[in-house]
């Protein structure tokens, strides 16, 4: 398979966009190698602003020119631009609504030797917080292109959150990519996994390790991580009963807290999170500290057999449970001493739940309605103190007529027939 | 918008501007009280004489730029712009209330004719920095002005804008750094001295002028000069008396970040009105 960064993609995207845009402008801190912004640079000098090392003022420049009809692309590492110059961002940015494209390039714990201060783990979550912000985590160079492309088409500002590891390239030029629609790479039944970036691929491999096990699951290349593809993931995690969810970031705040945040309120199933579990990043090569941190498909893959087994022990429980129930009523279906018979008005004997169904249905209400008076209900006594079962004689209580009573019985004794061997 | 060229008529308007702003501010019942009067005369002097823009018109892409930097001195926009015609005075009275067009800082999507949302200090340059650099990219004849507070160059992004203005050599941005010496904690030079602020600008290649902030005569005078400087940006250290011309608020940083309470801003109207007549009997010409 083909490696290639994500800001290997955004550079090229940048280059598409100069020649196509010519209100794209770009303007970076004293990172324009690393970011992949040189390119653009060496095309187009006329429309790319050096500021140094001042992400404060990259933003606020930015604004400003944003403010006269500019498209600017502002490009530094993620921990510096948004984690630096976040009020600016908020303020002049967001809040003043002018369509700045951010760019945080050396997102993740895969930045590698450089170590903990430029691994940002948190910026998702800080760009996620404003509002009207668009925050966008391609998975490869292909779908990084795309995304810087159809960044600049945003009518409002965007974060674009970039690798600096390569990374097997997983899309294909034919595939979509559309902002705010996420796409379903696998289909299956037992657990829907929602990923992004660099854990996108690692879903894949998970999906493929778990097939060989007759788990078949869903993986969704959730790229948008602001606005949410809403109804992909509610439906897939519905579809599946289980959700996994997987990211190179903090779990607070990134796209596992977005998803958790959409399920609990439409769609609550168990979640699992993959994501940096509060703590810092360190040095080390980027493998290292993917295994490190727990970012593998190995991961992933636990984490979904983890969420089936306890649906399967669940469902097993419920079932039992279910039984153990029906078991208790049987009684419902056996006759008493012929002393705790009920005996109505009109003189007839009513032996067991299933005859006094059979009785209810003859009965005229003349009689009903000497055993049934706002104040008394002589069937449902009869249920309590005879047969113990206290559920169907609230029921029968409640029942308010003569073939709603009826009704209810016939519930319980279908239910009965059906658990009973 | 025609010009005004007429000192002593650009002096009766800050005076007017200087009651609107006592007014909004009892009404209102907070906000900042020193620093809005201490800038009457040149947000008089820019929308009133210098300024290329069309009140009626407040989107003419072809308009100069006003950025105020630091946002929380807004009753003296809010004021001059409503005596520009941008909208009625009546409105200057719901500064800070619910559903009002006049935020408490100002927001560039309330109100037509406000160029950006500011408040927080120490970004405003840059923002200016970025419209002059467009200007450029697309030549563009229009002029960029900005609004700074002394406070605001405690903060490092002041610094950062100023340099990169200095690189690009913006002679089509004109600072006007209101030197009133006071912020919230006090004096300026107490909580983190400036000075040499002439020296400091100069450095960053910036061409500096310096005058007494509410002799209109200069205001006018330096930036109408500010537009013939070809190989610098162009700062105007004004230096300002906050609180000008209501006795008690003059020069006390207490006065900073508070309102007048009914008997205070009574008290200040009157004051204000003592020197509009003596405005008109002409005590005062030219300054």
């Amino acid at each position: 398979m083909k490696l290639a960064a994500t800001r290997d993609g955004f550079g090229e995207g940048l280059v598409i966009l100069g020649d196509k845009n010519p209100h794209v402008v770009v303007l970076c801190a004293d990172l324009t190698e690393s970011t992949r912004a040189d390119a653009f640079r060496k095309k187009f000098p006329n429309r790319f602003v050096e500021v140094g090392v001042a992400e404060q003022n990259l933003a606020g420049v930015a604004s400003g020119m944003a403010a006269m009809g500019k498209i600017p692309f502002i490009c530094s590492y993620a921990t510096f631009s948004p984690g630096r110059n976040w009020e600016q961002i908020r303020t002049t940015i967001a809040y003043n609504q002018q369509p700045v494209k951010i760019v945080g390039a050396h997102a993740g714990i895969s930045v590698g030797p450089d170590g903990a201060t430029h691994q940002a783990l948190e910026d998702v979550a800080l760009m996620r917080v404003l509002p009207g912000m668009t925050v966008i985590v391609p998975c490869d160079a292909i779908e990084a292109r795309k995304a810087t492309v159809a960044a600049a088409s945003i009518n409002g500002p965007v974060y674009l959150r970039l690798g600096r590891e390569k990374l097997p390239v997983i899309t294909k030029e034919s595939d979509v990519f559309t902002a705010g629609t996420a796409n379903v790479l696998r289909r299956g039944d037992a657990c829907a996994i929602v990923a992004c970036g660099s854990l996108v691929h690692e879903a894949l491999l998970a999906a493929d390790v778990l097939k060989k096990e007759d788990i078949s699951v869903t993986v969704i290349n959730s790229h948008t991580i602001k606005p949410l593809d809403r109804k992909t993931i509610t439906e897939s995690a519905r579809a599946c009963g289980t959700v996994v969810v997987a990211e190179e970031h903090q779990i607070a705040g990134g796209l596992g807290g977005a998803v958790a945040e959409l399920l609990s309120a439409f769609c609550p199933v168990p979640v699992r999170f993959i994501g940096i579990k509060d703590r810092f990043g360190e040095s080390g090569t980027a493998n290292e500290l993917m295994r490190a941190f727990g970012l593998t498909h190995k991961e992933i893959a636990d984490a979904v057999r983890g969420l089936v087994r306890k649906q399967e022990m669940k469902c097993k429980e419920l079932h039992e449970a279910e039984t153990a129930l029906a078991y208790n009523r049987k009684k419902l279906l056996e006759a008493p001493k012929p002393e705790l018979y009920f005996r109505t008005r009109s003189g007839e004997s009513i032996r067991n739940i299933p005859h006094l169904k059979q009785a209810l249905k003859k009965m005229s209400d003349d009689v009903y309605s000497h055993h049934v008076t706002e104040h008394k209900n002589d069937f449902a006594m009869w249920i309590r103190d005879v047969f113990g079962d206290h559920a169907l004689a609230d029921a029968i209580q409640h029942a308010r007529s003569k073939s709603n009573a009826e009704k209810e019985i016939a519930k319980v004794l279908r239910e009965l027939y059906l658990k009973l061997p | 918008m025609r010009k005004v060229t007429d000192v002593k008529k650009l002096q009766l308007l800050a005076n007017t501007v200087r009651q609107d702003i006592i007014r909004m501010l009892v009404a209102a019942g907070s906000g900042h009280s020193a620093g809005p009067l201490g800038m009457a005369d040149i947000f008089v002097a820019l929308y009133f004489h210098v300024l290329h823009h069309k009140p009626n018109e407040p989107d003419w892409p072809d308009r100069d730029r006003l950025v105020l930097s630091n946002g929380h001195i807004c009753p003296v926009l809010y004021a001059t712009m409503a005596e520009a015609g941008y909208f009625p005075a009546e409105e200057l009275l719901t500064l800070r209330q619910f559903g009002s067009r006049l935020q408490g800082h100002p927001h560039r999507l309330a109100l037509p004719g406000l160029e950006t949302t500011s408040g927080p200090l120490g970004s405003g340059l840059s923002q200016a920095v970025g419209m002059a650099l467009a200007a450029k990219m697309n030549n563009k004849k229009i002029r960029i002005y900005c609004i700074t507070s002394d406070g605001e160059h405690d903060a490092g992004n002041t610094w950062e804008a100023l340099m990169l203005a200095g690189k690009h050599k913006l002679n089509n941005l004109c600072v006007i750094m209101d030197r009133n010496n006071i912020q919230i904690d006090g004096y300026t030079e107490d909580i983190i001295p400036l000075e040499p602020l002439r020296a400091k600008y100069e450095a960053f290649n910036w061409h500096v002028l310096e005058l007494d902030g509410h002799n209109m005569r200069h205001i006018i005078d330096a930036l109408d000069e500010a537009k013939g400087i070809y190989e610098k940006p162009t700062v105007i250290i004004a230096h300002t008396v906050p609180g000008k011309d209501v006795s008690f608020m003059e020069n006390d940083y207490q006065w900073h970040g508070k309102p007048p309470t009914p008997e205070q801003a009574s008290i200040a109207l009157t004051e204000l009105n003592a020197v509009k007549k003596s405005l008109t009997r002409g005590d005062l010409s030219g300054k």
